[in-house]
């Protein structure tokens, strides 16, 4: 278990590797160099499926273990004791979640984990490989749909021209030959201008962006803000036109993809409340207003669709999710039962498809760095009961809430010579908030914690910084540089 | 091909992946009241008699549980054993022969039911009441029904209810709070004899115990010992009408684990969420916001804040 913080998961690991928050790159290049000099790397697989293995031999070379422990704060004998244990077992997968994404190094840190499934050969079979776990029901399946800047459904590319064709040919409708925005350069194009009006689907970027202040500015700068949510969010609140929508995942009918790439049936089990409305039927409405009539919606119809110019859900009709219980893609025609596991081609002889890339990636700290001034690395998450900006779940009453805390350890709570409890006022480099302290034996000193449930009480994505990934987009809001005062009551 | 992927061009198709078969399991040749069958070793008994349509009554038993043969309703008789056998646990060895409808099966579970119906109060546990029936028992000759475990409700928390003058100490909210679900160990049975019960640490109360409010141990319960509030305030107003509900297997609105909920509703209105033990995500097992967290569909939060309306056109 590899976490900044020891949590409840990291109690029941065999190691818990506590390291510095945003030092992930040294420590996965320190375990590849030790697989390497310990002559556990998979030679035949390399050979067989790789490309890059040579750059990537010499880039980990300066990553010694005295390094990395220097770099993460993790012991060197730890680090190798977790080299030697994955590349020597006989199945091992590799599991991370926002730790990894919410950084401004994100898709270099995933590239970083890749290098050691591609150097131990623990991909492409039963029981190995690697999963990046998602933190919502449906955001595997939002990319399958194509909500990407630059990929039609089923990750067909919306550059490659062929592919651009056929989606044209069915939908009787040019598309833009060049990929778009995603979140991140969507609130850059508001800063320049060159974005004016925004129409937000289920998402609360009032509260959910990092830098808020900046994010509250650039939203109420649009000249136009359509909203369509269950409940009237912050956002909701800021905007032009609200359309009130039905739940997904009970009010209507449609899929949803999980984690391990399972298509699975969502379905309406009640009706949603007078005047609220399904997402599908908003939009077809919608279309009609501007001049197109898409007839009767209906799910399984464009779930239909999607089989017809999506080649990875061509066998997922909705009498096969039925009848399966869910079906993981690929799954190419009505005789196919789906994957278990992706990227079997890397071990067919000969090879099929191009050779898997080594990527040279090196260690670049967090953005927002800690100084005299902003001494404490705050870092955010989840609880256990809540969920993201707690529009859902601050609707249920659960004994586990308490008010939010920022989490600090006992070292640092006498260090600052704060009390367990004690109301503090945090500021970073753009932002400050109040809130009472915890103690928590968890976190190492120097490390400190908030959630981003209850913007209400104690807004946190003021203090977040919006450096972000330029690969992916991801703003680093595991990594603020903050202090803490004692507060004053006025 | 030996150029690096270019994210313009689809990966080409793979073989099809190589899934490890189960290991081979031998057939064992068993009789079952006179019919000879075949079962794959390592079955239970009761898996064989289910097999071949004979209903076994379990209380103590869940497919998605360790046996802990505490109940002992599903008993049989072997021949060849001085004593009934558990059919949930015992495994079928080559050349056994069971009754599983004996006098002496009959009237060791008309015992046993008789035993827990006169001391605890199963009119919330259908299964057990048809096993009551089934096998006549007549609890009352043990004196007057359900007096010895009565004892008040403890609600002690905003989302489930312990009535343990309901409870027939079968384990298996112990066993789904421990190792065969949530491994939490927020409740175990203390004390011995007649004064065993189900009990949190030093009998504190949920809050104040390690309990993280997943209701796996509500999901196992087989008596309603253990019931959703909103269930028990239901039943309490006399509203809870099981026979109008429908149920929906829909997917959890929370992470990307992709459980299967069963949404019961009432009324148009969801009034619990269960999880059915077949779904291979989790087999029936939930956490806290799958099995609570649905009530932001509904427009009421709880009994003591206001409504807070769905936005409305």
């Amino acid at each position: 278990m590899v976490d900044p913080r020891r949590t409840s998961s990291a109690q029941w690991a065999r190691a818990w590797l506590g390291l510095h928050v945003g030092s992930d790159i040294s420590l996965a290049n320190a375990m590849g160099r030790e697989i390497i000099v310990s002559g556990l790397a998979h030679r035949e697989f390399i050979e067989h499926a790789t490309s890059g293995f040579d750059p990537y031999r010499d880039a980990v070379a300066a990553y010694t273990l005295e390094r990395a422990e220097r770099d993460t704060g993790v012991p060197a004998a730890a680090i190798r004791e977790a080299a030697h244990a994955y590349a020597k077992a006989g199945r091992a997968q590799i599991c991370w979640t926002l730790g990894i994404t919410e950084h401004h190094n994100a898709v270099d840190n995933v590239l970083a984990l890749l290098n050691l499934a591609l150097l131990t050969g623990h991909v492409g079979r039963y029981g190995s490989g690697l999963n990046p776990l998602r933190g919502q029901n449906n955001v595997q399946g939002g990319g399958d749909m194509g909500a990407l800047p630059d990929r039609l459904p089923g990750f067909q590319h919306l550059e490659n021209g062929e592919l651009r064709a056929k989606f044209e040919r069915a939908w009787g409708a040019a598309i833009p030959p060049r990929r778009g925005w995603h979140l991140s350069a969507m609130f850059e194009a508001m800063e320049r201008g060159e974005l004016t009006a925004l129409y937000v689907i289920g998402e609360n970027p009032a509260d959910s962006e990092a830098d808020r202040h900046r994010a509250l500015r650039l939203l109420e700068g649009l000249q136009c803000l359509v909203v369509q949510d269950l409940f009237l969010t912050r956002t909701a609140e800021m905007a032009d036109v609200v359309l009130p929508a039905a739940a997904g995942w009970c009010e209507s009918e449609g899929t949803v993809t999980s984690s391990e790439r399972r298509v699975q049936r969502v379905r309406r089990a009640v009706g949603p409340p007078p005047g609220v409305r399904d997402d599908i039927e908003i939009i077809y409405d919608l279309a009609r207003r501007l001049g197109h009539d898409w007839g009767a919606p209906d799910a399984e119809g464009l779930w239909n669709e999607l089989r017809r110019l999506s080649p990875m859900h061509a066998g997922m009709s909705y009498a096969r999710l039925e009848q399966l219980g869910g079906i993981q893609w690929p799954c190419w025609d009505e005789s196919h039962p789906g994957e278990l596991y992706l990227h079997s081609r890397l071990w067919h002889d000969p090879l099929i498809g191009p050779r898997a890339p080594f990527s040279v990636v090196e260690f670049q700290p967090p953005v927002d760095t800690l100084d005299d001034q902003y001494p404490i690395r705050l870092t955010t998450g989840r609880r256990l009961d809540s969920y993201n900006t707690g529009v859902q779940t601050s609707r249920y009453a659960s004994p586990l809430r308490r008010a939010e805390t920022l989490d600090l350890s006992p070292h640092d709570g006498v260090r600052y010579g704060i009390a367990d409890g004690e109301k503090v006022r945090i500021s970073s480099r753009r932002g400050s908030v109040v809130a009472p302290v915890r103690y928590d034996p968890g976190l190492r000193p120097g490390l400190a914690f908030l959630t981003v449930h209850f913007a209400e009480e104690v807004a946190t994505n003021e203090l977040t910084v919006d450096a972000i990934c330029p690969k992916s987009g991801t703003s680093e809001f595991k990594a603020t540089a903050i202090r803490i005062d004692k507060f004053q009551e006025n | 091909m030996s150029d690096s992927p270019s994210p313009l061009i689809p990966i080409p198709r793979g073989p099809l992946p190589a899934i490890p078969p189960p290991p081979e399991r031998r057939l064992v040749r068993i009789a079952i009241d006179g019919q000879a069958v075949s079962v794959p070793e390592g079955a239970t008994l009761l898996e064989a008699a289910r097999g071949i349509g004979i209903d076994t009554p379990t209380l103590c038993y869940l497919e998605n549980l360790t046996p802990v043969n505490v109940c002992r309703v599903c008993v049989v008789e072997l021949e060849g054993s001085r004593t009934l056998v558990p059919a949930c646990s015992r495994k079928v060895e080559p050349g056994m022969s069971i009754h599983t409808d004996s006098e002496r099966v009959r009237l060791s579970r008309r015992l046993v039911l008789e035993l827990l119906a006169s001391s605890v109060d199963l009119s919330a546990a259908p299964a057990a009441q048809a096993y009551l029936e089934r096998y006549a028992a007549h609890p009352e000759r043990f004196g007057p029904a359900a007096s010895t475990a009565a004892q008040p409700v403890k609600i002690d928390n905003s989302l489930y209810v312990r009535d343990y003058g309901k409870c027939i100490l079968c384990y298996k909210c112990v066993e789904a709070c421990g190792v065969d679900a949530q491994n939490t160990f927020a409740i175990a049975v203390a004390g011995r004899g007649f004064e065993a019960h189900i009990s949190t640490e030093y009998g504190v109360p949920l809050p104040e115990s390690a309990c993280v409010y997943c209701g796996n141990c509500i999901g196992v319960c087989p008596t309603g010992a253990l019931m959703f509030k909103s269930e028990f305030d239901m039943r309490q107003a006399r509203v809870w009408d099981e026979s109008s509900q429908t149920q929906t297997d829909t997917i959890c609105p929370y992470c990307g684990v992709g459980c299967t909920l069963t949404v019961h509703a009432q009324d148009g209105r969801i009034v619990k969420v269960t999880s059915p033990l077949d779904q291979p995500v989790t087999n029936g097992h939930l956490c806290i916001k799958g099995r609570f967290g649905w009530q932001f569909v509904e427009t009421i939060t709880s009994d003591t804040s206001p409504p807070t309306p769905r936005v409305a056109p």
